[in-house]
């Protein structure tokens, strides 16, 4: 057959394009449980930093389970009640699509080394390029903010991608989702540097990220909605 | 075999180290160059990827020379350089996760690193299979050692420390430094000081080889 026919290029093609696909599947598949477990590894070690708890790709699993135990790992709807299942392994990407009252909302209590319980609420949002999500820990009161870590998919470094940064996360740390009985969430203030303080709000605001605007509204929606579910529950468990 | 040991497949791997450096000489696969550089780890990382999807690219194509039709030439060598990228990709996500996430977007862009595509082109395309494997594995060398280079001096300027597979984040700026008002350099991080590095190496190695330098 001549090397320039159609016929030859057609066949050529089809081929090379049938055994790459047949290696490609080949690889994802053989790779995929290693990768789950990756991201499995990660998501644990997210929960856990949330509260300041340190822990190695190693020893991940062991220590969620000293602080978290498996019943530790609840959801509840929007009513405060309890329902079946476990918090680590939803979708919360589903449970977000629902309207508010049939969600089925995850909750980490972590039982602290110093006796107090904390709770750990995942969060899903979308930044500028893609998803965002995001674990905040309160205080036994349920309203003050212990800490919070965020990371996201493919957010501009050195803009939207500081949300991942300690400086970004570290002023969530004392803030307050409660405005007497009403739920304010948090708010991030555009204008750099202090733009929470020159608002004047000291209890529910932190500085937006300079260049890094849809990100840091995005991040705000999705703390107010992710959060937005929870109210009666918090309320009760003050 | 002793073609393999040969001082012209020698001159395979050695040339892209210095006098043919795919950075410095050629001057392709800057983009990269410049975006992982930050830290040394994800740079020696990113070496090893495009050196392997270099050579194997390279071999792939040379071994199918002879029958690949001119005229789809480049579809044939870009679905097998995106095919070894995407398997790449997923080794790094399986077998070294947090690299894989710095690196981010990075991986998939070897598809479209100059390097590969010119080697493919300039080389695999006219030469036997051996000879183009060692002129991949070679220049895949001569971009992680100018990557390294770089990521070194930014890494250590820009943060006092190096980072190295394994090994984790070591502090090689000894603290009595910064007790006696030593600072890191932020600039060093940012992407127009690794441009800067790399015209500083181009400059240095003018200046040691005359030859490099067109006459005017």
């Amino acid at each position: 057959m001549k090397k320039d026919s159609n016929l030859y290029i057609f066949m050529y093609a089809s081929i090379m394009v049938i055994i790459v696909a047949a290696v490609l599947s080949f690889t994802a598949e053989t790779l995929k449980p290693i990768q789950k477990q990756n991201v499995k590894v990660e998501k644990i070690q997210n929960i856990l930093s949330s509260v300041g708890i340190k822990s190695t790709k190693q020893n991940a699993e062991e220590m969620f389970d000293k602080y978290i135990p498996n019943n530790n790992r609840i959801l509840i709807n929007s009513k405060g009640e309890k329902v079946e299942g476990n918090a680590f392994n939803i979708n919360l990407k589903i449970e977000n699509s629902k309207a508010i009252d049939q969600r089925s909302l995850p909750l980490f209590i972590v039982n602290m080394d110093d006796g107090t319980k904390k709770t750990i609420v995942p969060l899903l949002g979308t930044g500028l390029w893609g998803p965002i999500w995001g674990y905040i820990a309160f205080e036994p009161d349920n309203n003050t903010i212990f800490g919070a870590i965020f990371d996201h998919k493919g957010e501009t470094p050195g803009l939207g991608a500081e949300i991942s940064k300690d400086w970004f996360q570290k002023p969530f740390k004392g803030k307050t989702i409660f405005e007497g009985d009403k739920f304010v969430s948090i708010t991030v203030h555009k204008g750099g540097h202090g733009a929470a303080e020159r608002a004047g709000d000291t209890k529910h605001g932190v500085d937006a990220i300079s260049g890094g605007t849809i990100t840091s509204k995005g991040l705000e929606k999705m703390v107010y909605e992710s959060l937005e579910g929870y109210q009666s529950y918090f309320k009760e468990n003050k | 075999m002793s073609e393999f040991l040969s001082k012209k497949s020698l001159k395979l791997l050695t040339d892209p180290l210095n006098d043919n450096n795919p950075i410095t000489v050629q001057v392709l696969g800057i983009c990269s160059a410049l975006a992982v550089t930050v830290k040394v780890e994800p740079a020696i990382v990113m070496g090893i990827s495009v050196m392997v999807v270099t050579a194997m690219a390279n071999l792939i194509v040379s071994l199918l020379r002879n029958s690949i039709p001119d005229r789809i030439r480049i579809i044939v060598q870009l679905v097998i350089v995106a095919a070894l990228v995407i398997i790449v990709d997923q080794v790094l996500k399986a077998y070294a996760y947090d690299v894989s996430k710095q690196l981010s977007v990075f991986v998939g862009l070897i598809i479209t690193n100059c390097i590969i595509m010119g080697r493919l082109e300039a080389f695999a395309l006219a030469n036997k299979p051996g000879a183009s494997f060692l002129d991949g594995i070679g220049n895949g060398l001569g971009y992680a050692v100018i990557l390294i280079i770089i990521a070194v001096i930014r890494e250590l300027f820009g943060a006092g420390t190096i980072t190295l597979p394994g090994l984790g984040e070591l502090h090689v700026v000894p603290q009595a430094f910064y007790d006696f008002g030593y600072k890191n350099n932020g600039l060093v991080i940012l992407p127009p000081m690794a441009l800067i590095v790399v015209g500083l190496i181009i400059w240095f190695q003018r200046a040691k080889n005359k030859g490099l330098i067109e006459s005017k």
